[in-house]
Parts: structure tokens; sequence; C-alpha cells
């Protein structure tokens, strides 16, 4: 396989890492801090979700990683090689065969199994961390239960916008306690934080990992008169026709000419080899990728 | 020291610590589920699901209660040679073995309100364990499921500190369950 240990962390740094996943699970949408460790690759590109993957991944799982939804980015075929080499897991790009998804700011559009488990990369975990700088005080307000300061962050929204702009790290509420920041997914996934898979959360260079366990309540923040909404590109995908998928805008030409796709690949390939065409496409073949 | 001391623990470390990290996890997410462990043999009375939990989770960093039911001085060998964790009182400990009726339970740390994390997690022996009796309900559940949890007030009355509180695992020859603090046992 390769001369590192299983899965490259040491076992005393999974050890750490596992004892924090725990307590995540048990106390659900509290970050638990944790001494993060240098990986082989910088700050910004996945350090926290990679710590964790290193933690929970057995030679037995099917590995995919996915970023903003795609398959075939930089950061998404670096980290999939990193385990391949150094865990020596078998790794896939469809949804349904994997049993371990590292994400980058998606989560799937196919619904997951209770056998799947989801590892999200989180830049900044604090969700109150841009209305209060201080650790001291944002750890005050979690314990004391006090959101007002968030709550004000939205109404200002509507008060400039007409309406909550807030498009993506949109804020939820988990199991009545704790508000969560669920990482830079576009607020079109947050209905789908309630999932049958388990969901953990890895902030490598803010040092804090979360979870949110199978079947837990997670409610995005609203008001009465300003429900939560999740938006998406009024369009259908243009290579796939999908019309329930978040999607990418594309700038195609110089003429402003621009066409919208599934930014979930797997889910678009899938449904193209399945026959569907969008506006723009053609239909699938084998090799054209 | 003797021999057998030293035997007994993972074959292949990383490996086998993985697999029962992940059985100990889903335990953790899905409160009430039952999951066979295998890879440790430690001496009597731990068993072998509380053997395995020590080795994955335990080492230097995480002090141990041994309840009277478990402290031998076989099984503080075998623990110090496979883990290296320390033995303390249960006020410190970050883990604790033993039978119900042995845990002083309310001596163990809940966490603090700015630190819900800083909790103990209780290793409950267990002399069966099965998915009937106390109705449980929460996270990780979907609708509500059922375990032989040896009492129920003690395990609402913990609920109810949340998000401070004790997380549980009962553990039952090589069979393992969990219940975190956020289970509504009714």
């Amino acid at each position: 396989m390769s001369d590192y240990n299983f899965a490259y962390l040491d076992e005393q740094t999974k050890r750490m890492i596992r004892r924090a996943i725990l307590k995540g699970l048990a106390i659900p949408g509290y970050q638990v801090p944790f001494a993060s460790r240098e990986m082989p690759m910088p700050y910004g590109w996945g350090t926290g979700g990679v710590q964790v993957s290193a933690a929970i991944l057995t030679p037995d799982d099917t590995f995919k990683v996915i970023d903003q939804g795609a398959d075939d980015t930089t950061n998404a075929v670096s980290i999939r090689r990193f385990f391949q080499k150094t865990a020596g897991v078998a790794v896939t790009e469809a949804t349904t065969e994997a049993s371990v998804i590292q994400t980058r700011h998606r989560i799937p559009e196919q619904d997951l199994r209770d056998d799947q488990i989801l590892v999200y990369q989180v830049p900044i975990p604090e969700p109150l961390r841009f209305l209060e700088p201080s650790e001291v005080e944002t750890r005050k307000m979690h314990s004391l239960e006090e959101y007002g300061l968030m709550h004000v962050k939205l109404y200002e929204d509507i008060s400039q916008h007409g309406d909550i702009a807030t498009a993506y790290a949109y804020p939820v509420k988990v199991e009545g306690r704790y508000v969560m920041d669920p990482s830079p997914i576009p607020k079109f996934d947050n209905p789908k934080l309630e999932m049958a898979g388990i969901q953990l959360f890895g902030a490598g260079r803010e040092q804090r990992i979360y979870a949110i366990p199978p079947y837990t309540q997670v409610v995005s923040l609203d008001f009465d008169d300003y429900p939560f909404q999740p938006t998406k590109a009024d369009h259908a995908c243009d290579l796939c026709g999908a019309e329930d998928s978040y999607l990418d805008e594309l700038i195609v030409d110089d003429a402003g000419g621009r066409m919208f796709m599934c930014s979930d690949t797997d889910y678009c390939t899938s449904r193209r080899k399945n026959g569907h065409v969008g506006a723009q496409g053609v239909p699938f073949k084998e090799d054209a990728a | 020291m003797q021999a057998h001391v030293l035997e007994g623990g993972f074959d292949n470390h990383a490996v086998d610590s993985s697999h029962a990290f992940r059985a100990v996890m889903t335990a953790m997410a899905r409160p009430g589920q039952i999951a066979t462990l295998q890879g440790a043999l430690p001496p009597a009375p731990l068993s072998k699901a509380a053997g395995v939990v020590l080795l994955t989770l335990c080492d230097p960093e995480t002090p141990i209660y041994l309840a009277p039911s478990h402290d031998s001085q076989q099984l503080r060998d075998w623990i110090t040679f496979h883990t290296g964790a320390p033995f303390v009182t249960a006020e410190a400990a970050i883990f604790a073995v033993g039978t119900w009726q042995d845990l002083p339970v309310s001596a163990f740390a809940i966490g603090t309100a700015e630190y819900p994390d800083r909790s103990a997690t209780l290793i409950v022996e267990c002399e069966s364990l099965s998915n009937t009796g106390a109705v449980l309900r929460g996270p990780g559940i979907k609708d509500q499921t059922a375990l032989s949890l040896p009492k129920t007030d003690a395990f609402q009355s913990n609920a109810a500190l949340f998000p401070l509180g004790l997380d549980f695992i009962f553990t039952c020859s090589d069979r393992l369950a969990a219940l975190p603090r956020t289970t509504r046992v009714g």
C-alpha cells in the first residue's frame, strides 16, 4: 500500500479525533475543539474534512469526494487520491456506491442512505464569527443560547434587500438548541440536512469538529412573515434537463452566452446516461467525457 | 507482570481500531442500535466489547475510573499495557467502566455550559442487551426504538441536563449499544 500508517494519521491523533466525533454526535451542532494537525495540503483545502475522514475510514470503505458537487476538480481529485494511496480504500464517483463522501460546499442531489456518511469541509465553523469576532464572547453566547444577533443580521438583510439575501452558509438551529453553520452549502441544500446518514463537519484551521446524527431536527432560521426559502437558478439544467437540481451558471463565450448545468456532476451524468437531454445537451456517449 | 497481560490486544491496531470505531460511532449516532465488536480479549470481568472500546478510544490522555466491580490488578495491568491510560477517581475520569450498581453516576463530570464536551463517557457492563424495555426517542432515532436499560429515571434526569450530561455505552459480551445525553427515555 504505502509507507504511511493506515489513513495517514498516527493512531493517537486518530483516537483524539474519534473522541471529538463521539462528543459531537452526543451534542448535535456543538463545536467540539480538537487538536488539528498539519496535513500535507494547505489550510482551506479541506484539512478538517481530511482529518475526520482519516479517523473514520476503514479499509472496506468506498470513498467519494466532491468539490461544489463535482468529482473532477483539483481539490476533489487530490483528496480522493490521497486516501486511495494512504488508506487503500476503493474510490468512486457514483453517490449510490460510496460509503463515505467527503464534500466541499454541497450535499449530493441523490438522498443518502442510512449506511452512508457525509464529511463536510468547513472554513469558518462559528456562525456568529462575522457578527462577534471574540471566541470568548461567541462561546458565552452559545452557552446562554443568546442568538438574537443572528436574527438581527437576517432582519437587516430584509430591511436592505427586501428579502433574506443570505444564499449560502445559511444558519440553522439543531435539535432546538445550537445555532450551527452548515458550511457554505447553498441554502437550496439546507432541507437535506435532515437525512438518514451521519453528517460530520471538520474545520482544520479553526480546530473544530461537529456533527448531526441521522433524523435530527435541523431548522433554518427565519421569521413568521419571511419564511425560509431554498432557492436555485430559475432554469432547467442545459445538459440533462433536470428541474430539481442545484445549478451552476457558466459563461460560454464573449457575447454574453451562458448555460446552466447541474453542480452535482454524478447526478447530471446519471441522468444523461438514462437518456435525459437538456436544451443545449447532446445524447450521452460513453467516451464523450 | 504475567504474560497474559500482554495478550488480548488488537492484532493490527490501525485496521482493527478503524472497524471498531466505526461500530462505536454508528452506535452513538443511532442510539439503541446494537453492534457486535471483535478484536480484543481482555481479562475477566471486562467484556470483549468494553475491551475493544477501551483499546479504540483510550490512551495516556484519557483518565479511566474503574468501578469496584472491575477494579482488579490484572485488569489494571492489561489496560496500562495496552493503552497507557492513567487510573483516577470518578470526578476526574473521562471514561469509566463498571456495572450499573457500582458506578457512582452522580460523581462524574457532566461538562460546563461553555464546554459541554468535557464530560465523562460511561461504559456500563450489562448482563443482557436487547431492543426491549425502555422506549427511546431523539436524534439518531427514526420514530422510536427500545433498549434494555438498567434503569430509566437516571437516564431521564441525565437527558434533562442537555446540553450537559453523561454519555453511555452499554456492553454485554461482544455486543454494544450507546445512549447519548440527547436521547429521551420514556
